[in-house]
Parts: structure tokens; sequence; C-alpha cells
């Protein structure tokens, strides 16, 4: 089997602060990998630089395109950038409002994203909107309602209905379950979980719950001061830690 | 089946004066397939150390781990879901699943993982749990809700549902009553007449006699520290 997707060498530097340093990964369809570390140890900056959100200083990012062919994004057009973000991969922001138009209904969140893809007929637009509430779990009656009026949990799953309506192979998420509930956390990832299972979708994840990770992630990358301090399969990371700042992150989780 | 060779664990914990824990020692053997191997030793011995190691979840600090031609020791992640996905099958002491997952859904991701299509694997997983004698009605329940003694029926189910070449057991018969306990047993034995190869840990020493071909002491495998 060939990569979906590999970074090699990224490095970002904000001044004498380093971002990330490094740092590559490779990623197979239908795998999920969990990036891992505390506030301020560049899990974000690493997760915009290979999504091409941010251009590192150094290294370079391959995805398998099923339109384009091979291509190292941090190469494309900003016009052929924009293009793959909308279709073949997909961005789910921490807060649902920096991922969602709040001014526009719940259906034409969902909507847009085929429109810009060239989906002009209304009826078809309309139908696939309510298929994917349904997968979501959001009652289809709240198509015409503004996601300003949702609750947290509701407008995530909006955001990644929204996300995932164009089939995208590649799924970036930056703490998607941060600042919800934990009834709602659990019942978003249990969603999340057989979307991925059932669309055979590839996710990279950050998130600093590491129960998350144990309950997503095929693989895990744990992050200290901007360097990949340990990588390997995620049960075997939260198992059998090997590196110190990794064993302290384990031995940090309380149990209920 | 499983060729195991100069096999080292110690444990190194960082935070607690790093300490250094050496729990295997040089352990070398052989499983071939169809044999039943059960692993005794006493308590704090390695057994389950040694059970992880040999399904990945604990790295290997030294030596070789061989299923079939596959190696695991310094296996690539993607290598060893492989593994896991069709070639070796681990029950483990207790069930660990998700909140909100069906115990239907919980015995059928094994296979369809493998690569059954989800009614083929519904199918049959609906068929273990009737062999398990866990009643229908459950079948759409996350099994949290469940007594302990269904659970392990549960994760037995799951553990046996796909049919691998080799298998590791932790404690498969713990907790269960008779009548269960005997179709665990009878599972095993189908497991070996279909040429797998078995690893288990069996507190249960007439459990042990009845599927076993052989014994593996820990104790009596491990190097002994060369002092120089």
């Amino acid at each position: 089997m060939q990569p979906l997707f590999e970074a090699r060498g990224i490095s970002k530097s904000y001044g004498s602060i380093i971002g990330c340093s490094d740092v590559n990964l490779t990623l197979y369809p239908g795998e999920v990998i969990g990036i891992v570390g505390e506030s301020g140890s560049g899990k974000s900056t690493l997760l915009n630089c290979l999504s091409a959100q941010i251009i590192p200083d150094n290294g370079e990012v391959l995805f398998r395109s099923p339109s384009h062919g091979d291509v190292n994004i941090l190469q494309l057009t900003e016009a052929n950038q924009r293009y793959l973000a909308r279709t073949e991969w997909a961005y789910v922001h921490q807060n649902p409002r920096d991922g969602l138009r709040m001014s526009v209904s719940a259906g034409g969140n969902i909507g847009e994203r085929l429109m810009n893809i060239g989906n002009r007929h209304y009826g078809n637009i309309r139908d696939t909107a309510e298929d994917w509430m349904e997968r979501v779990e959001l009652n289809v009656g709240r198509i015409d309602h503004r996601p300003s009026t949702f609750s947290g949990g509701m407008q995530q799953r909006l955001q990644i209905a929204r996300n995932l309506v164009t089939g995208p192979r590649l799924i970036f998420m930056d703490e998607p379950t941060g600042g919800l509930d934990v009834s709602v956390q659990a019942r978003l990832l249990d969603l999340l979980r057989s979307l991925v299972q059932k669309l055979s979708l590839s996710v990279i994840i950050v998130t600093h719950d590491l129960a998350v990770v144990r309950m997503l992630a095929d693989k895990m990358v744990v992050m200290q001061r901007g360097n990949v301090v340990e990588t390997g399969l995620a049960d075997q990371v939260l198992d059998d830690p090997q590196h110190p700042y990794t064993q302290l992150l384990v031995s940090s989780i309380l149990r209920v | 089946m499983f060729k195991v060779s100069n096999l080292s664990k110690s444990f190194t914990l960082h935070h607690q004066e790093k300490t250094q824990i050496n729990v295997l020692r040089g352990i070398s053997f052989k499983v071939k397939k169809g044999e039943c191997v059960a692993l005794t030793g006493p308590s704090g011995a390695g057994k389950s150390t040694l059970m992880r190691m040999l399904y990945g979840n604990y790295l290997a600090t030294n030596g070789s781990i061989k299923i079939d031609s596959l190696e695991l020791v310094g296996a690539e992640p993607q290598q060893i879901l492989d593994i896991r996905r069709h070639h070796i099958g681990y029950v483990s002491q207790f069930l660990q699943v998700l909140p909100r997952v069906s115990a239907l859904r919980v015995v059928a991701e094994p296979l369809i993982a493998a690569g059954r299509t989800s009614n083929d694997a519904k199918a049959r997983a609906a068929e273990i749990l009737t062999q398990l004698r866990i009643p229908e009605a459950l079948w759409t329940l996350s099994p949290l809700t469940f007594s302990g003694g269904e659970q392990q029926r549960v994760n037995i189910a799951r553990g046996f549902s796909h049919h691998y070449p080799a298998m590791l057991l932790d404690e498969p018969t713990a907790s269960l009553d008779p009548e269960n306990r005997q179709t665990v047993l009878d599972l095993i034995y189908e497991a070996k007449t279909r040429d797998t190869a078995i690893i288990g840990i069996f507190h249960d020493q007439a459990a042990r006699d009845a599927v076993c071909d052989s014994e593996i002491e820990i104790n009596a495998l491990q190097q002994q520290a060369v002092v120089s």
C-alpha cells in the first residue's frame, strides 16, 4: 500500500521561537494519526503547516490526490490548494464558528461546499444536505435554521457534515471535541469513529486529550517544544511510553 | 508459527528515580501450527508482558518475535496493524470497549477489519454470540452495561469471530460458569483443529490440561544476568 500523505522535514519558526522542527509523518489510506502535546508544544503550528494554512520554512508535504496525482501541496498554486482543501481534504476547526457561516442556514452551510465544486441543481443539493444532516445525527427539521441557534455539539456536527459532503480522503482536525460537555464529546467521538470506518477516511487529529487518541487513533505523535519526541502505534505509545515526557503525560491521566 | 528468540524487556521509569525493571531476559521458544502452549510462572513473572509484546502492544528491548515470516520487533505501525487484522487475535483479560458501541458491532468489527462485508460480519457475530449464550435482546446494547461474565463472553466472541492463524489468550476461562467455560474450551479446541497456533495464560489448571499441548515456564527460560 502507498501512503496517502507524507510530510518530510517540516520546520517553522516564529523569529527565534521554534513552532515545529524537522517533523516527519506518514499516513496511509484509512489511518488516523493523533498529534498530542501540551499547549505551546507546536501541534497546531504543525497541523497548519501540514494543511498548507501556513507555509513552513522547510520541508515538503506530499499528497496522493485522486484528481491531481502525486503533488507537493506547498508548491501548488493557491487556487489549486483551495480547490483541494474544499474537495479532497477537509479541515475541522476546534471552534465551529471558524468553520461555519453563522449567518447562513444549516442546509446552506452544507450545500455551499457542493456549489463550490459546481453543483447547481437545488433539489439535489438539498437532498444531499438532508442526507448529511441525518448522517451526523442532526434533526433534518432544522435544515433552514441558522447554526447560531444550535448548541455547541450540534454546531460541531454540522461543521463535520459541511466538511465531509464533498467526499474528502483526508481530514485535518484541531481539537474537535475541545469545549464540549463530556457526554457530547463521547457522542461526537463515536460519530467520527463510525464515519472514519464507513468512509475509510484518513485523519490527522490534534488533541491534548489522550482519551481521544485511545478512541480514534491508529498511530500517534508526541510533541514537546516543537519537537517530535515519540511516535508509534497509538496503543503501544499509551501503554508502553518510552520518552520521559510521554511517560509524564500518560501517568498524569486521572482515572474515574 | 511463533518464533521468539533472545527476547528481553526492561521498563525504565523516568519519573520514579529512573528505576529500571528487567522483566524478561533472553527468552526463546517456538510454537507450531495447531499447537496450544500455556505460559506459566508466578504472578509478576512477566506472562502478560510477554503476551503484550507478542501483540505489538509493548516494545521489545531486544531480540526477535516472528509470526510466520513476519518480524514484529522494529516493524512499522502499519505493518503491526496489518498483522493484527489478518494474522493474530488477542483475547485480553478484560473487555475494553468504547461507549455507545453495541455488542454485535464489537464482535463484528474484527471481521470487517479483516475484509468481510458488514452483513456477513454481523451474521457471523450473531452466530458466535449465540454460541456463547448472549441473549439476542442484549446484542444492540453496549456491553459496558453487562455483567462481568457477559462482558468476558463478548470479549471471547470478539476474539474468536475471525479465524486468525495465531491467537493469544489471557485467562479466557476466568469468571465463566461451567457451561460457558466448556464452550470456550470447545472454541479453543476447534481453533487448534484449524491449525491455529495458540499461546495462553490459564490459571485454571483443568482448562490448561484440557487444551494445552505443552507449558512454558517463564522463569525457567530467563537467561541469568551476566555479572561482570
